[in-house]
């Protein structure tokens, strides 16, 4: 049986991409973001995951405005590195896990989550910033990866418990899976930032840390924050968390929170992590 | 469960709704084509012929030619797709977001030093929050 045995929340910002692209992860603006990622990539090695779920938004790079799914699920056994405008990340080709991926996409779809399916697509930062953080500079990455895209660029996102109960079902679905793989699973995106309008810049530092908190304390509570709450209190891109819950979802309802790092500001963004094991022995 | 375009309310923000998808579709899928480096090549060697390829109307072309961020979002653009053009210009999200709000890039980038902007009175458009809000 394959089990989920630990979650990863993290921001995506590109920015923090291109800082480790470019080697500049020791300037005095980036040195403390980068120094705390240090612990996470130390517990993430130690862990040796057979496989990542990593939950993510496609940044008008695989998918524009022509077709948008609100939750898709990648079945291909690699997924090249898109170019979003400014050429494509020099990061490895992700690998996908075929079997794992079109096992969930079957079990979802029965079990009334309706995903869309994709074989190919390229993958942006959404989903290679989080691996880079997580993982560090490598030549290939440590673990394939089953990319589940969530729309949250075109109004209305799926809401917090839409997101929170797809989790379930893809704890689930992992549970039913009949070869012994021990599954992370990534939510990424947040935390507070708005990037557009005459209010971008904006922070919310007491939102963010409740959110934190509450990840481990209340996340049904969380899972019940309105789009316009998380624009309102987190900017109007902070309504990337609802992939957060995701993540939260395919957990026990007990976690214990492993590490914690929160920084301001990588570049527009309010960058947190979060690190969370399931109570019950893997 | 949140009410129709109750965001509306938020001040200095452009939620990419129906509304705007309805009018913003060209706009957008011209900041799309830029995802390849031969067409970036091409708007930059002759931006207005570039753009003759897509059917904006002549306020979002005015708004790309002069690159006025703030007016591309007021008819339609996406911010996650016009940045795309600063991509090409060789500008980033922090130097566009700075512009956006008007104020230099330095002083932009002093404010997110500083921890960013506060959500204090920067939460409603009036400042007085409705008596009951249905969030």
């Amino acid at each position: 049986m394959a089990k989920i045995v630990a979650g990863i929340a993290t921001s995506h910002v590109p920015a923090i991409g291109a800082a480790m692209d470019r080697g500049m992860t020791g300037t005095p603006y980036w040195d403390p973001l980068f120094k705390g990622y240090g612990p996470a990539r130390e517990w993430l090695a130690r862990l040796a995951p057979d496989v990542a779920i990593i939950v993510y938004n496609d940044h008008a790079s695989a998918f524009s405005l022509e077709i948008i799914p609100t939750f898709l699920i990648g079945v291909g056994d690699k997924f090249p590195i898109a170019d979003e405008g400014f050429g494509p990340r020099p990061v490895p080709t992700v690998l996908g896990h075929p079997a794992l991926a079109w096992h969930l996409a079957e079990s979802l779809i029965l079990d009334e989550f309706d995903m869309t399916i994709a074989n190919e697509m390229p993958v942006d930062h959404g989903l290679t910033v989080p691996l880079s953080v997580t993982c560090g500079q490598t030549k290939a990455w440590p673990f394939p990866v089953i990319p589940l895209c969530v729309n949250v660029v075109q109004y209305p996102p799926p809401t917090g418990a839409r997101c929170f109960k797809l989790g379930i079902a893809i704890r689930r679905a992992v549970e039913r899976f009949d070869q012994d793989l021990r599954v992370v699973i990534y939510g990424t995106g947040g935390m507070s930032h708005q990037l557009q309008g005459e209010r971008a810049g904006l922070i919310n530092r007491q939102f963010d840390t409740a959110f934190l908190d509450g990840m481990t304390r209340d996340p049904l509570a969380l899972a019940r924050i309105t789009h316009t709450e998380y624009m309102r209190e987190a900017g109007s891109e902070g309504v990337e968390m609802v992939m957060w819950h995701v993540m939260r979802g395919a957990l026990d309802e007990n976690v214990t929170e492993i590490y914690r790092h929160y920084h301001v500001p990588a570049s527009n963004t309010a960058a947190g992590l979060l690190i969370l094991e399931n109570r019950s022995p893997a | 469960m949140t009410k129709p375009r109750d965001y509306e309310s938020i001040p200095g923000t452009y939620v990419y709704d129906g509304e705007r998808g309805r009018i913003g579709y060209a706009l957008n899928m011209f900041c799309m084509s830029l995802n390849k480096a031969e067409n970036r090549k091409r708007f930059k060697e002759n931006e207005a012929a570039y753009l003759d390829r897509f059917a904006l109307n002549a306020e979002q072309r005015r708004t790309v030619l002069e690159r006025d961020w703030l007016g591309m979002l007021r008819v339609g653009g996406n911010i996650y797709y016009t940045i795309k053009i600063a991509f090409c210009d060789g500008l980033t999200f922090q130097d566009v977001a700075g512009m956006m709000s008007g104020v230099s890039k330095e002083t932009y980038a002093q404010m997110m030093l500083a921890g960013g902007r506060s959500p204090e009175g920067n939460r409603y458009k009036d400042q007085t929050p409705p008596e009951i809000e249905h969030g």
